[in-house]
This record gives structure tokens, sequence and C-alpha cells, in this order.
């Protein structure tokens, strides 16, 4: 069965059918999404369960028709475990960012958003969707880029006019910064294909088909550049906390939590296998951001008086651990990157999905415009400390395992500049502790605010939006192992392709279980 | 038996150029015989057969093979790249055509002084310049001939016989007449004086060579080796006068202002078919006469190339009317085609670069006619609103139009899925495949920069409020929503399955030139 192709086209058909609804049938285009993208997702466990674990293959699903033969584009896809968790990350968070964007594009809310098309934002989500899975399944470089720019159009719409009040300027600054990075890229594959001579942009037959070290270097930077944009990494994430505070709160959710992994995702895949040399040459460079990047983003945070704001720079933070993790280059530290990507797309999309429930009663992004919210809405305060609690990675939550493997990972390395970095890097777990709790107990405890005071708990339907969430936060805490199963074989084709000898397996799955179910 | 040779004329291989130039003088015939109120309905079906039966005859042609000999005792070159040429040049001219059947952009009476009773009375007639079908079709005889010919001596005629009707064209907007002849008047000069540029450079060349033929040209080169003072000052104004048709920096200075003045429709023809046209006659002096030359030209053309790729996009972000900010994307366009251009090398390599520049003619020349026919629909009580701020909201008011716009536009700054970003792919491609690294991150940096005006209409159209007194979308004649349909349609065919186009014209490029 031809699972990619299935999953790629599913959304786009659910989109084209939710566009074509006659006006006035708002409901009807709601439900006809959610409809759409329960079934994306369930076609995706479906193949989870058949994903080969022990197959020596490099990638499963594979899927290979020639597509412009002139040009030596393929429609290639096919996942290894790398891939199969982004796409489950990208099909979970789906469904529920329709169900969390119900009221979205309706016009009601205490911001008092003008009413916009329905139909356009669901069919929107539904071609970014597609165009999500597409770019984590492709394995020709080629279809991996029109994902990877294609993708920006959808998104650029959502905030541009779904968005907050200053959406078409966070519109154009995430539209024009992608598009720079891409442009480079775009360049260095052009460049790719011609030095690589082999006619093709398959992936698996550009590995070290580069070997000049000079080449590399130039390619891996034009690379570099735009998934560091994407990331973002330090210094060049000044787009997101405009975009993501601007975006409505599922497309925030989408925003952080799977495109921008796009980025990491990125590294990981093409920077690192095809340019092997080059990545290790600036494995040092590349470590001092992420560093400055957890640091910096971290301090950011704690200064931040918009909550959407606030969980941005925790991002910019967080994706600093996820880059120090790739570039690493150990199998404990690239797992924990992996994981840390599907993990941070799951916490930091119940806060952004918190936050928007928070801003759609009272009106305002603003923390000092609430107080007290437990009092009023247990639930919903209960839900928000959970969430952050994650992303500050509490032990038990998701985010502690990713982050602490990541920190492990690098620390192996045992070289200065490894153990250095790991040590800084750790600082930015106890600045989490004060971003959080101290924007949890501003919004959520001491005496209730005026404001605030005639605020509902959640409904049903948003309780249904966070359930699932809590429910993958804490069990992934708790029970990584089929996750790291996945990822493990993935990684250490990754590091054979890199030419990394591991560092002797101190810390294997095993341990990082233990670490996680033991506290 | 000494008698004087007749001329071997291959009329089948000219076939479509004599029937374009027939329907084109069976035009004027009409003009001049048949009563007022036939003259319409009699000019657009001789104009659309014309057109179309040249395109089939293109087809023929094709069918029995790609000539491999210059037509005309060596005067006109009717090679593979010619035929994809005179292809693409009436399938735009023939969706211009149906632009151009719209009788409210073109004036009821040129004569009349703007503001003049005279004029009123004209329009109370119901005046109509029917001459601007066989004008047209001159215009689009010269398009195909500029493209093909052999010698720079037809190259030339081609030249004004392409250029005197667009000249008058330009002058026949109905609306903002004075702005619509001022840019007639500019278009004339500044073309008149490119034209002399031209001529005196073919002068100079001819001295040099002792032949206008190209490739008799190319022959004298080996001789010299390119150290002769008459033939670099000849090449340098032959170049003058092509980069002034392209309207590459430093010679664009008129294309702003001829876009915005001339009756949209006609702009749309000339966005579109001339640009291709000028392509192709760069390609021939360039890349035939003076490919040995390619030592000298190459860095001036680096120069010319960054320099128009720059100030196209630059420019382009600071313009505040529809029409001059799509004439400074085209100036932008002409850049990164230039790329192409430069990108010579082994045969192979001009192949590929060709094959880019062929398949970016086709994508970027439709979707340049479906952008100015939307352009028309879009009005107010002083006809087109060219201003950009009229178009705020347009998203809101007209959902479907402003969607096609934005789709166009995106095809502009080639984004993924649309065709210009496999039309952009594929010059790019050869660019680096010649070498011209830096000329490409040129290319893809101004790209970005020309992505924020692009991108500044979206917003204006989808994210602003709409202007009360917003202007009207006038419901479009079949004609023209023909035209942004089938332009719509291309762009999205061309952007998922680029395969046929991309066949065709590599097969067409595969000969190259033929000498």
């Amino acid at each position: 069965m031809p699972w990619l192709p299935i999953l790629i086209a599913a959304p786009v058909l659910g989109a084209v059918g939710v566009a074509a609804l006659p006006k006035g049938s708002d409901k009807a285009a709601k439900q006809l999404a959610l409809a759409v993208s329960l079934v994306v997702l369930a076609l995706t466990l479906a193949m989870a369960f058949q994903f080969p674990l022990e197959s020596g293959k490099r990638f499963a699903f594979e899927q290979t028709y020639s597509w412009i033969p002139s040009f030596g584009v393929h429609f290639g896809v096919g996942v290894d475990g790398i891939a199969l968790v982004m796409i489950a990350l990208s099909a979970v968070l789906v469904p529920i960012v329709i169900l969390a964007s119900w009221h979205d594009a309706d016009g009601t809310g205490a911001e008092n958003p003008p009413k916009r098309s329905v139909k356009t934002y669901f069919s929107l989500l539904l071609v970014l969707e597609a165009m999500m899975i597409g770019v984590f399944a492709a394995t020709d470089v080629f279809l991996f880029y029109v994902f990877f720019e294609a993708m920006l159009i959808p998104m650029y719409f959502m905030i541009g006019s779904y968005g907050g009040a200053q959406r078409s300027y966070a519109a154009v600054k995430f539209l024009l910064y992608s598009l720079f990075g891409g442009l480079l890229m775009l360049v260095a594959v052009i460049a790719l294909y011609v030095t690589a001579g082999k006619n093709t942009f398959m992936f698996p037959e550009l590995i070290g088909a580069v070997t000049d070290p000079g080449v590399q270097k130039w390619l891996f930077l034009g690379f570099f550049i735009a998934f560091a944009i994407k990331a973002p990494l330090w210094p060049f994430h000044t787009w997101l906390p405009d975009a993501a505070a601007q975006a409505p709160a599922g497309a925030a959710v989408l925003l952080v939590g799977v495109l921008d992994k796009v980025g990491t995702y990125g590294m990981l895949r093409l920077c690192l296998e095809l340019f092997p040399q080059a990545a290790k040459d600036f494995t040092p460079l590349v470590i001092i951001l992420s560093v400055i990047g957890i640091v910096y983003g971290a301090i950011v945070a704690i200064g931040q008086t918009d909550m959407k704001r606030l969980i941005a720079y925790t991002s910019i933070s967080h994706f600093g651990f996820i880059a120090m993790g790739v570039f690493a280059m150990t199998s404990n530290a690239q797992a924990g990157a992996t994981l840390y990507m599907v993990n941070h797309g799951f916490s930091t999309g119940a806060l952004f999905l918190i936050a928007g429930f928070l801003i759609y009663r009272r009106g305002s992004a603003r923390i000092d415009d609430y107080g007290g919210v437990q009092k009023i809405a247990p639930v919903l305060a209960g839900a928000f400390l959970v969430s952050g609690l994650s992303g500050l990675a509490l032990p038990g939550l998701s985010s502690f395992v990713s982050e602490f493997m990541v920190l492990i990972g690098t620390y192996q390395r045992d070289e200065v500049l490894f153990v250095t970095s790991a040590i800084i890097g750790t600082s930015g777990v106890i600045l989490a502790a004060i971003y959080i709790l101290w924007m949890y107990k501003r919004v959520a405890n001491g005496p209730t605010a005026e404001s605030v005071s005639g605020m509902k708990d959640l409904n049903v339907r948003e309780k249904l939006v966070i359930a699932p969430l809590l429910v993958l936060i804490i069990g992934l805490g708790f029970y990584p192992k089929p996750v790291l199963d996945v990822i493990n074989p993935a990684v250490q084709h990754t590091l054979t392709s890199v030419g990394v000898q591991d560092q002797p397996p101190v810390a294997g799955v095993g341990q990082a279980d233990e670490k996680g179910a033991g506290n | 038996m000494n008698g004087i040779q007749p001329p071997t004329i291959e009329y089948g291989q000219l076939s479509p150029l004599l029937l374009v130039f027939g329907a084109a003088i069976v035009g004027v015939l009409i003009e001049a015989l048949a009563p007022r109120y036939l003259r319409k309905s009699l000019q657009m079906p001789v104009t659309l057969l014309g057109l179309v039966g040249a395109f089939a005859l293109v087809l023929t042609v094709v069918m029995q093979g790609v000539p491999t000999k210059a037509a005309a005792e060596g005067a006109i070159a009717v090679d593979g790249p010619a035929l994809f040429i005179w292809g693409v040049i009436l399938v735009l001219a023939v969706i211009s055509v149906l632009l151009i059947n719209d009788d409210n952009e073109f004036v009821a009476s040129a004569a009349a002084v703007p503001g003049t009773p005279e004029e009123e009375d004209a329009i109370a007639a119901g005046g109509a310049h029917t001459e601007i079908y066989p004008l047209a079709l001159f215009a689009i005889g010269g398009m195909m001939l500029f493209a093909s010919a052999n010698d720079l001596l037809i190259m030339f005629v081609a030249l004004e016989v392409m250029s005197l009707p667009l000249y008058l064209l330009c002058g026949l907007a109905r609306r903002r007449r004075l702005l619509s002849q001022e840019a007639s008047v500019k278009y004339f000069l500044l073309g008149a004086f490119s034209s002399a540029f031209f001529l005196y450079g073919m002068a100079l060349v001819y001295g040099f060579a002792g032949t206008v033929s190209l490739a008799g040209i190319s022959d004298a080169l080996g001789a010299v080796g390119g150290q002769n003072t008459l033939l670099l000052i000849g090449a340098g104004m032959l170049g003058v006068g092509l980069l002034f048709k392209i309207g590459a920096a430093p010679f664009q200075a008129w294309k702003p202002d001829v876009y915005q003045g001339a009756p949209t429709p006609i702009t749309a023809l000339m966005a579109s078919g001339t640009l291709v046209a000028a392509f192709g006659a760069v390609l021939r002096v360039f890349w035939v006469a003076l490919g040995n030359l390619d030592w000298d030209w190459r860095p001036v053309m680096w120069g010319v190339a960054i320099l128009t790729m720059v100030a196209g996009a630059v420019l382009a972000i600071t313009q505040t009317d529809i029409k001059r900010m799509l004439a400074y994307s085209s100036i932008a366009h002409a850049g990164f085609l230039l790329t192409g251009v430069i990108a010579t090398g082994a045969e192979a390599q001009n192949a590929l670069s060709l094959k880019g520049i062929l398949f970016y003619l086709v994508a970027y020349g439709i979707t340049t006619v479906g952008a100015f026919a939307v352009v028309t629909m879009v009005r107010d009580a002083g006809g087109e609103a060219g201003h950009l701020s009229r178009w705020a909201g347009l998203g809101k008011r007209s959902p479907a139009l402003a969607g096609v716009f934005a789709f166009f536009l995106l095809a502009f700054a080639g984004i993924p899925l649309t065709s210009g970003f496999f039309g952009k792919y594929a010059v790019f491609a050869a660019a680096v495949a010649g070498g011209a690294v830096p000329l490409v991150i040129v290319g893809v940096v101004s790209s970005a920069v020309a992505a924020f005006f692009y991108v500044r209409v979206i917003v204006l159209m989808f994210f602003s409020e709409p202007a009360p007194d917003g202007p009207t979308i006038a419901v479009p004649s079949v004609g023209t929503a023909g035209v942004v349909a089938i332009a719509a349609a291309a762009t999205v065919v061309l952007g998922i399955y680029p395969e046929p186009v991309l066949r065709l014209a590599e097969d067409a490029a595969s000969t190259l030139f033929i000498r």
C-alpha cells in the first residue's frame, strides 16, 4: 500500500473538499476538516504499526515515481524512524489544532477579531498538513525543497489573515526570512546536483557524493543557514516571536511545533549526512550558537509580558537544545534531540493552546491582565501548570527525558567544548523554571483579577483538545521506549553515514528510561 | 547559361511568418475597403485565424522535421529554438489579442485632443480604431522575424517592423490619454535612439567582417581573435540596441513609463511577446555571431545582469502603481534570464542554458499576460485602478480574482508549485552548471527582495480592510475571463508537471542555433 502518497494526498483532497463547500456552511467545513484530519491520523497510526523496527533497510514504505526527468527529480517518499515520529507528531497535532481553532475564524472571542472565511482557514490547515507530511517523507532533496518552500504560503495566509493586530507585519517578516533562507538553500540544492553529477536528487544516492571539503563547506552553509532561520537558531530567530505572537493559537502550535522542526530535522538529515566533513568542521560554531540560544532565549523569555511571545522565546531556548543534540553527534544526544522535537511539539503545543484559551476569554495576551485564574478555572489552570512543567523539563514529564539525553550525550563527547556547553546548557533548565513558574504565578495564583472574574473553565471541546496532549506528555515522560525504539536505529544510520564512532554506550535507551521512570 | 539565379525561398518553412504578415495586410485592406460598422467583426476573426493558422503551420514545420539549414539564402534561420519561440509568441499573441478585443481600453479617436468636444463626439459616435488589429499583427510578425533573423540586416528590419506598430499602439489608451501619449513618444524616441545604436553597431561590424550574416561574422572573428577596435565598438553598440529591447539596466528607463501609459492589453503583448522575441535575438547575436568573442562580452554581461536584477528588484519596492511595479518586475526577470545567456560553454552546456531560457520565457510570458488581464478588470471611475492603495481589501470583495492575482504574483516570486519556480530553477541550474555561481547568488538575493513587493500586494489585497469607495471589478468579457483562466491553468500545470514543456524546450534547444 502506498502509505505516504496517500497520507499526502488525503489532506489535499480534504482541503479541496472544504474549499468547495457552498458559502455559509461554516460548521460543515469544520466538521469535514476534523474528519479528514482524523482519517489522516488513523492512516498514520496504521502505517506506524507496520513500521519495521529491525529491517536494516534505511527507509520503509519507499515509493519513487519519476516526476521531472529533465531535472532528475523524483517524487520519492519513504520514512525512517526520525521521519516517522515527525509525521506522527504532525498527524496528532493537526486534529487537535482543528478542534482548538473551532472559533478562531468565527469572529467571536473577547479580542473582537473580525469575522473571516472559515472554509479558507480550515482548508489552509489541511494543505499545510499535506506539506508537513510531505516534507518529512521526502527522500528526494528537490521534493524536500519544494515542500519546504511551499509550506510557507499556507502559514503566511494563516498568520496574515487570521492573526492578531500586527498580523500583516508578522506574516511578511515570517515569509521573507524563510524565503531568503530557502533561496540560499536553492543555490545549494542546484550546486549539490551539479557537483554530485549523478543526475538525480534522490537522497540515498547523494550521500557521500560531494567529497571536496571546500565545496562541502559552502553547500553545508547554504543548507544550514536556511535551517537555522527555520529552526530558528540564535541569531536568526527574530522573526519567530513576532510570528508566533501574532498567529492564531492553532497556527502558532503548528508553526513552532512542526514547521520549525523542519529546520532541525533538515540539519540532522541533510546537513549531517550529505556534508559530514563540513558538519564536523562547523560543529564548534553550531554548538556555540546553540548554547547562546539556550541561555539567551531563556533570559529573554523571563522578561516577556506577552504570553505567546514568552512561549516563543522558550522555544528558541529549546531549539538550542535540539541543535546541540544534533551536532553533538553521539547516539544519545541525537536520539534525545529527535525525541525532543516530538516532546517539544506536544508540550509547547499545549502551552500555546492554553494561552489561546486564556486569550479567547480575556481578550489580551498580556500576563499582567490575568491573576488568580486558578480559583475560577481550576481545570484550565491545572492543564496550564502541567504543560508548563513539561516545558521546564520536570522529571516525569516528557521533555525531561529528551533534555537529559541531549545533555548527557553532549557531555559524553568528553571534550572541553562539549563539556562546557553541556554545563552551560544545564543553566537553561534552571532559567526555564523561572520563566514558566513566574508566568504561572502571575496568571493563575494570587488574588483573582477583576477582569478575569467571569472567566469560564474549559468546556468539553477544550478538554478534548488538551486531554490527549497531557496524556502524551505524561505518557512519554514515564515510558518513552516505544518512540526511542523507533528513533534509535535511524540515529545509528545517521551516525554511520556521518562516519562518527559513537562513544561507548554507557547510556542507552535503558538508562534514559530509568531516569525518566525513576523520578 | 549564366543567367541570374533566382534566390531559393523555402516557402514551407517561412509559412507561419508569411501567414501572419498576410493576415496583417488583409487587415489593412479591410480598413481601407470595409464599411466602418463591419470592420471589427471582420478584423477579429482574420487576426485570430491568422495567428492560429500560423501556429498550426509551426506545428507542421516541426512535424516535417526541423530544418538544419538557414532559409531564404541564409537570411532567416528556422531552427529548433526559432520554431519554439514562434510557437510561444503565437500563443502569447492569441491570448493578448483576446484582451485587445476589449473596446473599453482603446481610444475612440486618437487624433482628437484629450478633453475637447471632438473627443466627446468621437466617443458618442462610438468610434473605434480597428487598425489596432493589423498593427498588432505586424508587431507580432516582427517579433517572430526578430527572433529568427540570421543576419543583422534582417534583424534590423524585424526590429523596426516589431517596434513601429507598438509605438503607435502605446498611444491609444482610452483613459489617461496624456499619459498614454507621453508613453508613446518616450518609447518612440528612446526606441529610435536604440535602433540607431543597433544600426551603427551593425555598420561597424560590417566594416570589420565584410558581411552582416551572423555566421559570417562568427567566421571572421576567428581571424583576429577579438582584438579589433571596430569589432568591439560595433559589438557593444549592437548590445546596447538589443539590451534596450529586453529592458536590461542601464537601458531600462523606458519600461515603467511605457508599461504604465500603454493600454493594458498592449502592455501585456509587449511584456510577454517582445521580451520573448528580444531574447531570441540577443541569444542569436551573442551566441551565434559573437560566440567566439565571449571572453570580451561576458564580463560586461555579468555587470549588466547584476545591475538589471538588483535595479529591477530594488526600484520596484518604491512603486505605487501596479503597472509600474509589474514593469520593474519584468526588468528583474530580464536580469534572471540574462544569467542564462551568460552561462555558455561546451555544446551540452549551451543546450542546457537555452532550454532553461526557453522554458522561463514560456512560464513568464503566460503568467504576465494573465496578470495584466487581471489589471484590466479592476476599475474605478477613471478607468483602471492603477494605484496600489486602490487594491486594498480586494481579497474581501472579490476573493476569486484576488486569489488568482496572488497566485500570479507568487509565480513571479518563484514559489514552488508555480511555473515561475521551475523557470527560475531551470535558468539558475544552467547558470550554476556554467560556473556563474556568484551571479546566481545575486539572483536569489534579488528574488528575495523582489518577493517583498509581490508579497506587499498580497498583503494589501488580503490583509487590509477594503477602501469604502474601492474600485469595482468589471464583469469580464468572455475573452478576458478566458485569458485569466488560461494563464492560471498554465501557471498551475507548469508548476506541478512541467515535464512536457521542458521536454519540448529540450528538443528545441538540443539542435542549438543553426548558422
